[in-house]
């Protein structure tokens, strides 16, 4: 049986991808220790407070065993506050603020504005075949600079970038866990089981 | 000029108009039941902590609130006072939406809906109806369908959440007793709720309509409650929380995350009580955790026991 893929469970919306994850029989377990980390043959970086994923992640002592996973090319997925704690950069953070990182790319906060803005809409989603995305931008950040080798997987009809892929790491500005789309993570999936 | 469309809420409830806005993304949707339903999805797993400067929201934000309720007196301090308590002032909120990245919410009275407008026009991301502040009326709660900013609201028990959501809430908290750092009455509500959902699961189709008229909650939404055995919205838990073994009792029972209110800003070490009540509400489940965060937090809020308070100046009483 294939290792499962873990979804950090500090905060956030890690059921709703769990649910996901089953609703396509991919085997997943929540991560809150480097012991659960370790199990893992890929990860999902859940939607939540990008704030405090860190903070938990640090008081938990898995800052850095992330960051070592992520750069030695662990497969991992970040969605919204998943996405901010990839980039290498992060926009209107907060003093302090830092993710995991090795994403090349510089991601804004809350770059649409405050929940009054949050919106749905459809997308195209490169390596998704059939009917257009339907995505959820909940207080949602945008990619601002995109580094070299970073590939582009969605934009907006605005042209603003918010879906990324870079070696291991992807990222997305929105949530497909909470819309029932599984495609992304079927596409994830493949690329941790190297197809 | 907004546009309406029709959009379908959950399996079988009525349609709603929903306005949508004429935002630089063409053909895009603001203020849908999913986007106001899903910002509670993502503060799931933490703590929201009460405020009443833009100092205090720092220090929240800091310790790791996934969101901040900016409140002019904290409950403790509403109780102590007396008086009728009103939404804070705007400059207040401003200052407060300035000063912090996460999400800020705002309290309006039950059914006062003019509070509510100004305080989505002021760009709060959530408002809470709340049964803190005094109600401004007695028979109607707010219509919140007709608001793009979401609500959460209390309830004591299941009817009460289902009523709730019927006018649009998108995220429930049970009541508890606001200002007492008294966890009793959050326990009472939280076990009512959570029994009364497994009740439900437990009935025949046939006896879900005689339970739809005693919850007095709408007959396809206690249908799909029997039916998927939980809220179609987060449920968090409020009232007395005050230290992180309380947070931590909560998310055992099931709650999704925590509001705090006078538990933080009426302690004697309000930061390393906020730092301990976020990480307890992470590791609800790890004893060992637990203990560690207990340590040394200086003294918790001067409690007042729930069975002590004369009848009207319970809180949960309001709203219905």
């Amino acid at each position: 049986m294939p290792a499962p893929i873990g979804v950090l469970a500090l905060q956030g919306d890690f059921r709703e991808h769990r649910q996901t994850l089953a609703a396509i029989d991919v085997d997943s377990i929540e991560v809150r220790t480097l012991g659960d980390l370790s199990k893992c043959a890929g990860l999902i970086i859940p939607g939540g407070e990008s704030t405090v994923m860190q903070k938990l992640a640090v008081a938990y002592d898995l800052f850095d065993p992330l960051h070592d996973a992520l750069k030695a090319g662990l497969p991992t997925f970040g969605t919204c506050a998943g996405l901010i704690v990839l980039a290498d950069e992060i926009i209107d953070g907060i003093a302090g603020q830092a993710g995991f990182g090795g994403l090349d790319v510089s991601v804004r906060r809350n770059a649409f504005g405050n929940q009054l803005d949050s919106f749905e809409v459809d997308l195209e989603f490169k390596g998704v075949t059939g009917p257009a995305v339907h995505a959820a931008f909940i207080r949602a950040p945008i990619v601002e600079r995109i580094g070299e080798g970073v590939e582009i997987l969605s934009k907006l009809s605005d042209g603003r970038v918010v879906g990324v892929r870079q070696n291991n790491l992807m990222g997305i500005s929105f949530h497909p866990e909470v819309t029932g789309e599984t495609r992304i993570h079927e596409l994830f999936v493949s690329m941790v089981r190297g197809i | 000029m907004a546009k309406f469309v029709m959009i379908s809420l959950t399996r079988g409830t009525p349609f709603r108009l929903v306005a949508m806005s004429n935002s630089s993304i063409p053909t895009s949707t603001t203020g849908t039941p999913l986007v106001k339903r899903g910002l509670a999805e993502m503060m799931k797993g933490g703590v929201i902590m009460d405020v009443v400067t833009a100092e205090q929201a720092k220090i929240a934000e800091d310790a790791g609130a996934v969101a901040v309720m900016a409140l002019e007196r904290v409950p403790a301090d509403i109780r102590a006072q007396g008086g009728v308590s009103r939404m804070s002032d705007p400059d207040m909120i401003d200052s407060i939406i300035n000063s912090v990245s996460i999400p800020v919410m705002a309290k309006a009275r039950i059914g006062h809906f003019v509070e509510a407008q100004i305080l989505e026009s002021l760009g709060v991301d959530y408002i809470d109806e709340s049964e803190v502040l005094s109600p401004a009326d007695y028979v109607h709660h707010i219509n919140k369908w007709n608001f793009k900013v979401p609500f959460v609201c209390g309830a004591t028990n299941l009817g009460e959440a289902l009523r709730r959501i019927t006018e649009g809430a998108a995220m429930i908290r049970s009541k508890g007793e606001a200002g007492t750092g008294d966890v009793s009455e959050a326990m009472k509500h939280i076990r009512t709720i959570s029994g009364q959902i497994r009740d439900l699961s437990a009935k025949t189709e046939d006896e879900l309509f005689v339970a739809a008229k005693e919850l007095q909650a709408p007959f396809e939404l206690v249908r799909e409650i029997a039916t998927t055995g939980k809220l179609p919205v987060t449920m968090f838990v409020a009232g007395g929380v005050a230290t992180p073994a309380d947070a931590a009792l909560m998310m055992q029972l099931g709650a999704d995350g925590v509001f705090v209110g006078s538990g933080i800003f009426k302690s004697g070490n309000p930061e390393a009580r906020a730092k301990a009540i976020v990480k307890a509400t992470t590791f609800y489940n790890d004893p060992s955790v637990l203990a560690q965060v207990s340590r040394g937090l200086g003294e918790a809020m001067v409690g007042i026991n729930v069975s002590d308070l004369p009848a009207p100046h319970r809180l949960a009483e309001r709203g219905w």
